[in-house]
């Protein structure tokens, strides 16, 4: 069924999409996302995929055209990184709220400026308000998997939402590893064919997109969107359960590593937890109870399987790569320690930043963290609650 | 069809009646001319401004075709994705219509903050019209001085001063740019001369790829006349030689209506309100320089013209 191949993160990208054939892809070069784009290119060139390539002449212009030809009834897919998304800020809340279910990779880089082509998560961060599903991914398969399951998630009825699966840049984008990729018409009967209820060409039926509309509606509007992303979550899970079918692999809305009877956990987003993960094997061979919270989906936010999930840990550190300047830690820590105020838990939650501009983590440093963890449970208290990892002064 | 009142007339009209532009708005009546001239079904999309506005406010649309509005900048990129899902679905076989593009943007959302994404869909080579419907201003957000607005021009934003008479710099002729890329059918119109305007409709989206067309919007409004003048300061605009018509099909120039005799600027500015200062006896060399502009472009048209 499947097949084991030596992949980079950028080309498992692009042959899942190869594999979905999607009706249109529109999109603009910037690195580390380049290499994606350019194995999709081949395909388009070669005839393997019959696709529209829209190559356009900028990043907000690859959302625009995404949006008119998900409209118009198209599957649609895109990729960009970092300045790329910012470019597209607009009218990634205009996707959102126009409820079109385009798939986007977005492979992770540090926002300008200073200019840095490296991984950090504040590009995907600064995109976490505008309603897009958001899916973290660990290694290549993930973010082979989850795309192919983005397509299918975005386009369920009850979500209609698009959903952005992250690749870390270069970490994974540019890292060859060992996957298996299925067949390709395993992956076409899986996301099975599009059908868009209201679109553009049914020219006997025409319809308005994006109207103008005024405070004595947008707010239902609002509130809409706040309900499909609620309903999201079932069907991740739904769409979860029978990629396992398919693949044989387990998808959740986190993975749970070494948890069982873990007094010390990480909560991480993207490679940095299979780091983590020879952290904690290292250190529970020494007996030590610690475990790892991989987070696969930030958007919609699992409050209560976190909060089930972190029964029994004593404290808690939430890995952020990002920063909100002048915020009371990264995004990540705020969501977690808000999502536990208020509940039965009284587990000390500590914000460990790092990793910005693709600066590497250690296996060493993540032991730090563990030990600065055991402090706090040994101690009682906390010296620093906001904390920077692998910075200079 | 051809272009006749009788039989125009007994066509629906594709923009309703019951929008909300203002009186004499002739940007509303490009667009009710543009979808009438079609003969097969379009979608249209709009970029953010004054059309978009009055047209679709929610729960209402006043689009008996399909439409999108998506931004203020980006309405020939969306348009040109539009158009890429039609090619696609077509190729599968799961549509097999002919269907037609058009995308509208007032001057702000073409000559300035949308001139990027409408050259990269005339450079890609997409199958769609543009229309610019030019009221010289961004008349939505309250008449500010664009690309598009004439020298001398009193705007929100170019005020006629103390000092300053006016937009000091002059307009962009967008036409002309666009036409540098070398697309099959660009044109000027106005919505006065109706039948010029549908027929160069009727080549546009007849021909296969991109094209474009600079249709000039009196507006009542930011030009300060009377919302009845409407099609009489369209008209002017073309006896003065400010608003030529004409097309470039193939890169062949050629007016398609020549004034019998070129009237003076100031026989279309003096009837506007936004260019009253000029009136003054310092600000007179405003007037000069306009017109000598207004001489410069359209010698240079003729000689384009001629070949």
């Amino acid at each position: 069924m499947g097949k084991i191949v030596a992949l980079t993160g950028n080309d498992a990208a692009g042959t899942a999409m190869i594999q979905i054939r999607p009706d249109v892809v529109a999109a603009f070069p910037i690195t580390p996302q380049t290499e994606l784009m350019h194995k999709f290119a081949e395909a388009v060139a070669d005839g393997d995929v019959d696709t529209e390539f829209v190559s356009v002449e900028s990043e907000h212009s690859a959302m625009s055209a995404a949006i008119g030809a998900s409209a118009a009834g198209a599957r649609v897919m895109t990729a960009t990184s970092a300045n790329g998304f910012a470019l597209m800020w607009e009218v990634v809340y205009i996707a959102a709220s126009y409820r079109l279910p385009i798939v986007m990779t977005l492979v992770n880089r540090a926002l300008s400026g200073p200019i840095n082509i490296h991984c950090d998560h504040s590009d995907s961060m600064g995109g976490r308000d505008a309603g897009w599903i958001q899916i973290h991914s660990e290694n290549s398969q993930e973010v082979y998997d989850n795309l192919i399951q983005g397509v299918k998630i975005a386009e369920n009825r009850d979500v209609l939402l698009p959903v952005m699966v992250t690749s870390d840049g270069f970490i994974l984008s540019h890292t060859l590893e060992r996957m298996e990729i299925l067949d390709n018409q395993g992956v076409q009967d899986f996301v099975g064919e599009n059908h868009p209820q209201h679109t553009l060409l049914d020219v006997d039926h025409p319809v308005t997109f994006g109207p103008l509309d005024l405070p004595d509606y947008y707010f239902e509007h609002k509130r809409q969107q706040v309900l499909a992303m609620e309903q999201a979550k079932g069907a991740i899970l739904e769409v979860g359960r029978e990629f396992k079918k398919l693949s044989g692999r387990d998808y959740w809305l986190f993975e749970e590593y070494q948890m069982e009877g873990a007094e010390r956990a990480i909560v991480a987003l993207g490679s940095t937890a299979g780091t983590v993960k020879e952290t904690v094997d290292a250190l529970r061979e020494k007996g030590e109870k610690v475990g790892l919270i991989k987070l696969r989906v930030f958007r919609p936010f699992p409050k209560e399987e976190l909060i089930e999930a972190l029964k029994g840990i004593k404290v808690l550190a939430v890995f952020d790569r990002s920063h909100s300047f002048g915020g009371f830690g990264g995004p990540l820590f705020s969501e977690i320690r808000s999502a536990l105020y208020g509940s039965d838990l009284s587990l000390q939650v500590l914000n460990y930043i790092y990793g910005l501009g693709g600066r590497n983590i250690s296996l060493k440093e993540i032991e730090w963290v563990y030990s600065d963890l055991k402090e706090v449970i040994e101690t009682g208290k906390v010296r620093e609650r906001i904390n920077y990892l692998g910075v200079r002064g | 069809m051809a272009l006749s009142l009788k039989e125009l007339s007994q066509k629906r009209d594709l923009l309703s009646a019951g929008h909300r532009a203002c009186a004499g708005c002739a940007g509303s009546t490009a667009i009710r001319q543009a979808l009438l001239a079609a003969d097969v079904p379009v979608v249209a999309g709009c970029s953010t401004g004054c059309m978009e506005v009055v047209t679709t406010i929610y729960p209402y649309t006043a689009w008996r075709v399909p439409f999108i509005h998506n931004a203020f900048e980006n309405v020939a990129a969306t348009i040109s994705g539009v158009e890429a899902a039609y090619r696609a679905l077509k190729r599968q076989g799961k549509i097999d219509r002919e269907i037609k593009f058009i995308a509208f943007g007032g001057d702000g959302g073409t000559y300035d903050i949308g001139i990027q994404a409408l050259s990269g869909a005339m450079e890609r080579g997409h199958d769609m019209l543009y229309i610019c419907y030019d009221n010289e201003a961004y008349m939505n957000t309250g008449i500010q001085r664009s690309g598009a607005t004439p020298h001398g021009a009193a705007t929100s934003t170019s005020p006629a001063g103390k000092k300053i008479p006016g937009k000091r710099e002059f307009r962009k002729d967008l036409t002309s740019v666009v036409a540098a890329h070398d697309i099959p059918y660009v044109a000027q119109a106005v919505p006065s001369h109706w039948r010029d305007f549908m027929g160069k409709v009727q080549k546009a989206l007849s021909v296969n790829g991109p094209s474009f067309i600079n249709v000039l919007a009196p507006c009542p409004r930011g030009w300060r006349f009377k919302d009845k003048d409407s099609m009489e300061m369209a008209r002017l605009a073309v006896e003065t030689c400010f608003w030529p018509l004409y097309e470039v099909e193939k890169g062949t120039w050629k007016l398609t209506y020549k004034p019998k005799e070129k009237r003076p600027i100031t026989d279309w500015i003096g009837r506007q309100g936004r260019f009253r200062h000029l009136m003054k006896e310092e600000n007179k060399h405003v007037i000069d320089e306009l017109q000598a502009n207004v001489d410069y472009k359209w010698e240079q048209l003729l000689k384009r013209c001629e070949g």
